[in-house]
């Protein structure tokens, strides 16, 4: 169960994210693509994913998931496939096992929906280090 | 306001990136690192262990990093091959990460190494998803695990470099269907090669030696379909410097 790990990555990612954009105040949702072959239960994700944003500017956020499915195609006969799971990774059609996966081993965030303030936030009240 | 920014970030991004910069810090140092991939059980610590004394007998510099959830055991064990041996203990945690590695690869090993081998946790699951800074990263299966381990797991024996079936002195005894396990390997990663090993028997304890020197001498090594990128344009910046375009307010 490596959920929590990736949980914490997504969600560190997003910090920084947020961070750079400057005067972020909340992270209403975060969407990310999930490959059929990327080894990552999506339920198990979203549990972790709402412990890993406790305490964080995404405290709350929604996780939504998109699934991609295996697709691959053949270098020699051009076939293209879903690969399924288990995935039939060699050529169907001519049995050559020259395949490019097109999809299917994302896991990728896509974009993240989140409230800034104005462009220039010097209003924000400080935090309790900076008092 | 209330915004939509398209990120587009690889999750494993930052790992993918510490482990690039592993594998050329390791190559500086002239050692290759070969990840060992299975199940609890399937006889990592065994088949390594011979692989240890075999690499000591041919006068090869090597080292191995075990990484158990608990215990010191396996280390203890593989020390007795008075090769450098260090023990992770990854305090219930399931995988090894690059960054977890490259905290014990400090100044160590000793003198220079050709090959690290790297015991991952016993998990076919979770270690699969890590980049280890690899140069051979091995997938195992024992032959009382049942032909369709591949077809289970896909994505560990999707991206093995080299698939090990061990314990062979035993495979009739349980009846292992070796035709039906290769098929099922070719399944999820054609054109991989499948070595057949016995610890206890001594079965391909150098075949296995020589894939892993072969390995670090810059011989090519095979490329699973799933390891493949798609070629499309994407925004994959592992120092998290991601494109940020807001679309839509």
């Amino acid at each position: 169960m490596h959920e929590m790990s990736i949980a914490l990555a997504v969600v560190g990612q997003v910090e920084e994210a947020a961070e750079r954009a400057g005067d972020v105040t909340a992270v209403r949702s975060v969407r990310l693509q999930v490959g059929e072959l990327a080894g990552v239960v999506p339920d198990a994700l979203s549990f972790c994913f709402e412990l890993a944003c406790a305490g964080t500017v995404l405290a709350g956020a929604e996780l939504v998931t998109e699934a991609v499915p295996g697709r691959a195609r053949c270098a020699p006969c051009a076939h293209e496939w879903l690969v399924g799971m288990p995935p039939l990774l060699s050529c169907p059609r001519c049995g050559a096992g020259t395949t490019d996966l097109l999809a299917g081993r994302e896991l990728q965030i896509v974009s993240v929906h989140w409230e800034d303030g104005p462009a220039h936030a010097a209003t924000r009240e400080p935090i309790p280090e900076e008092r | 306001m209330c915004r939509v920014v398209d990120l587009q970030q690889a999750v494993l991004a930052k790992n993918e990136q510490s482990a690039y910069t592993l594998r050329a810090e390791l190559a500086a140092r002239g050692t290759a690192v070969v990840n060992l991939l299975s199940s609890p059980g399937s006889g990592k610590t065994a088949l390594l262990e011979r692989e240890l004394v075999l690499a000591r007998e041919r006068s090869v510099p090597v080292a191995a990093l075990t990484a158990d959830l608990a215990t010191e055991n396996d280390a203890t064990r593989l020390a007795r091959s008075g090769v450098p041996v260090k023990q992770i203990l990854t305090d219930g945690l399931c995988h090894l990460e690059a960054d977890m590695l490259g905290r014990h690869l400090d100044g160590w090993p000793p003198g220079a190494a050709r090959l690290l081998f790297v015991e991952n946790v016993g998990n076919l699951v979770c270690p699969a998803s890590y980049d280890l800074g690899e140069t051979l990263r091995v997938v195992l299966a024992s032959v009382t695990e049942g032909e369709d381990k591949p077809l289970k797991y896909p994505t560990a024996f999707g991206l093995a470099h080299l698939v090990v079936v061990t314990k062979t002195d035993i495979a009739e005894a349980v009846a292992f269907d070796e035709a039906t396990f290769r098929a099922n390997v070719e399944q999820v990663n054609p054109g991989v090669e499948v070595l057949l090993t016995s610890a206890r028997a001594g079965v391909g304890v150098g075949a296995l030696l020589d894939r892993a020197l072969a390995a670090a001498d810059g011989a090519p090594v095979h490329t699973p379909v799933m390891a493949r990128r798609p070629h499309r344009h994407t925004h994959d910046h592992a120092d998290g410097t991601g494109a940020m375009a807001p679309s839509g307010s």
